[in-house]
């Protein structure tokens, strides 16, 4: 049985619906993201698993009990919020050991098992120190040992890393994973970044208009998107609108627009003249010079016409023969060399057929 | 560069620092000499002859006033029952003003600034005719005294009189003073963040914890100030056990009035207003020491 379900949960603010009708079963021990744009329901979501805000309809069953009736105190689920929400009148102990007072420890646990999660957490030395003394990655770590300490049955995590800048997101990451994995906790992690999502979690529901588009394991969202939003959402993908040709069991035969006639891998429920667009995700897109003979199913002519670097991997921007315009990622892995081609190099350009797809509109 | 700005500093601070040098320090120090000198024979002051050649142990000055003060324990007692009077005056405004200050802040911001307004509005009118108006609400002939006297009277008690009373008095001071703690306590509770309740909530915190542990010690400097606000203008407060009181209701401010107005003994009205300012001065002390926690978290 699933830890926490989540059956057929709406949520409305006046004309607005945030929460259309959602499901999501999530397991015992899993690292559960979702992910989506801003105003997408994923907040309000979390707000309704912690109790804050009250479904309209469905039911929060919690090892098949309905907790919809019960307070957010009443609830054995922990956040952590963006803002850390860390309490600036008290130390970093008594932040950390809140959650045990009020649920009735004695003052001796409390010191014991408060010192043993600064230890765990390295944060032992800054003990007696007050929230606004700490840097930003240690109040990070002091909210996530405040919403562990208690042993919850859920820790709830709003969007925890948005607060720090890149590098020390990365490594906050990694500790999550590490910390998740220690505790044993099931995590309930909210973003709207998706390398964050991919990066973390067990499985990914992705939302959209308060509905879930899709939820699945991480690479199998980023390699199979159900649809154009996930799969636009998800990472970068190239998109030409395309309608179907052709159907036959293994492939589609695809018009697209400026490119031509393109196989896809076969879907279902696809039929002839079905609109839609064409997608292929940009490091699947190879472009070799010109001169250089390749065989592939496919191949087009086009002129690098723009680059984007950022150092591990550069982003060209091919400009095909009838002015429609593809992306291509490329590493920079060869030793010594700076960048492959320039401005105004003719290129040849190539996928294979796996790694295209066709979403109907 | 550096020596232009600190002249525009100095020319900055230099005027109110001018000021109180001249309208604050110098009065006090004044004071502080009026203090040891000797009453004239029809009020003020008695000339002081520090003249070379003249008879020691006559030069006009003496620490008799000190001696007076301390050697007659009424007036240490009029001390103590100000200081009681102002304590309890401050209690009772913090009981008042939190539920009203958090009820202001609570609410939808464009509901708080007519609130505050409402609350600092009394301030329109004058002090004193504020205060005579309790005398008509408190006085024997009011709608009030009639109908705490009818329900007395029903239970087989004795009427009372409301006015010329030690609760008159207080309902005075309460009424005077606060809004000065309504406002501190507002401003102090509109900026916590509410975030920090949810938190708490989340964490396990009922109701009553919530407000224990988040809200009020979060309030507390404002608490602070509300009371530094409220306790010492109370205790120097003459006008209200004047209009208010009974003739047993005096307070140090009373005391020190009649010193300078009454019986025109300058030296004594000194020393009392002396020994009222250390009074002060120490408990602002011990205020600031025990406040440093409740300072250091902000």
């Amino acid at each position: 049985m699933a830890l926490l379900e989540i059956r057929n949960v709406t949520k409305q603010f006046g004309n607005f619906i945030a929460v259309d009708n959602v499901s999501i079963e999530i397991r015992a021990g899993e690292f559960f993201t979702l992910l989506g744009p801003s105003g997408c329901g994923k907040t309000t979501l979390l707000r309704m698993i912690a109790g804050f805000d009250a479904p309209d309809g469905g039911q929060i069953l919690l090892d098949g009990e309905d907790i919809v009736a019960f307070p957010p105190e009443k609830r054995p689920f922990h956040t952590v919020f963006q803002s850390y929400a860390l309490f600036p009148h008290m130390t970093v102990a008594d932040n950390i050991g809140f959650p045990l007072k009020m649920s009735g420890k004695a003052r001796e646990e409390i010191k014991t098992r408060v010192a043993e999660t600064l230890e765990e957490v390295e944060l032992s030395q800054f003990a007696d120190r007050y929230p606004h003394e700490l840097s930003g990655g240690q109040k990070q770590r002091v909210a996530f040992a405040r919403g562990l300490i208690n042993q919850p049955r859920l820790l709830l995590l709003d969007e925890p890393l948005g607060a720090l800048d890149e590098k020390l997101r990365e490594n906050m990451q990694r500790e999550l994973i590490n910390l998740q994995a220690e505790a044993g906790v099931t995590f309930i992690y909210v973003t709207h970044a998706q390398n964050e999502a991919l990066a973390l979690s067990h499985r990914i529901a992705v939302m959209n208009q308060g509905r879930i588009e899709q939820i699945d394991e991480p690479s199998r969202i980023y390699n199979f998107p159900v649809n154009r939003f996930v799969a636009d959402f998800i990472g970068k993908i190239n998109m030409l609108n395309a309608w179907v040709t052709e159907v036959s069991p293994v492939h589609l035969k695809l018009k697209v627009e400026g490119l031509g006639e393109v196989a896809v891998p076969a879907k279902d429920r696809i039929k002839v003249n079905d609109h839609g667009v064409f997608a292929v995700r940009p490091e699947q897109v190879r472009i070799v010079p010109l001169t250089t003979a390749i065989h592939t199913e496919f191949q087009l002519n086009g002129k690098i016409k723009d680059f984007l670097y950022i150092g591990d991997v550069t982003t060209y921007i091919i400009e095909l023969s009838n002015s429609t315009q593809i992306e291509a990622l490329l590493p920079n892995s060869v030793p010594g060399h700076t960048k492959p081609f320039e401005v105004g190099d003719t290129v040849a350009v190539s996928w294979q057929e796996q790694s295209a797809q066709f979403f109907p509109d | 560069m550096q020596t232009s700005s600190r002249l525009v500093k100095w020319l900055i601070s230099g005027p109110p620092l001018l000021f109180l040098l001249i309208f604050f320090v110098t009065p006090s120090l004044i004071m502080i000499f009026t203090s040891f000198r000797l009453p004239g024979e029809f009020g003020g002051l008695a000339p002081v002859k520090l003249l070379p050649g003249e008879v020691a142990g006559d030069s006009g000055l003496t620490i008799e006033t000190y001696q007076f003060f301390f050697s007659d324990f009424i007036y240490i007692e009029i001390f103590l029952k100000s200081f009681a009077v102002a304590t309890i005056t401050t209690l009772i405004c913090i009981a008042m003003a939190y539920p009203l200050a958090l009820l202001i802040a609570r609410s939808r911001k464009k509901f708080r600034n007519l609130m505050i307004m409402l609350v600092v509005l009394p301030f329109a009118s004058n002090f004193l005719v504020r205060i005579y108006a309790w005398m008509i609400i408190l006085g024997p002939e009011s709608g009030l005294s009639h109908f705490i006297n009818g329900i007395l009277v029903f239970f087989g008690i004795a009427p009372v009189t409301l006015l010329f009373s030690p609760f008159a008095v207080l309902i005075g001071m309460v009424y005077v003073h606060l809004p000065f703690m309504i406002l501190p306590l507002y401003t102090n509770l509109e900026k916590h963040d509410p975030i920090l309740l949810d938190a708490a909530q989340d964490l396990g915190a009922n109701s009553w914890q919530r407000f224990w542990y988040v809200t009020w010690p979060q309030s507390l400097p404002g608490i602070f100030s509300g009371s530094a606000l409220v306790f010492i203008p109370a205790l120097g407060m003459f006008a209200i056990p004047d209009i208010l009181g009974g003739t047993g209701d005096i307070m140090i401010g009373n005391l020190i009035k009649d010193q300078f107005l009454g019986t025109r003994d300058w030296p004594f009205g000194s020393t009392l207003s002396i020994m009222l300012t250390l009074a002060v001065l120490g408990i602002a002390g011990l205020f600031s020491w025990f406040a440093k926690p409740a300072i250091r978290m902000t």
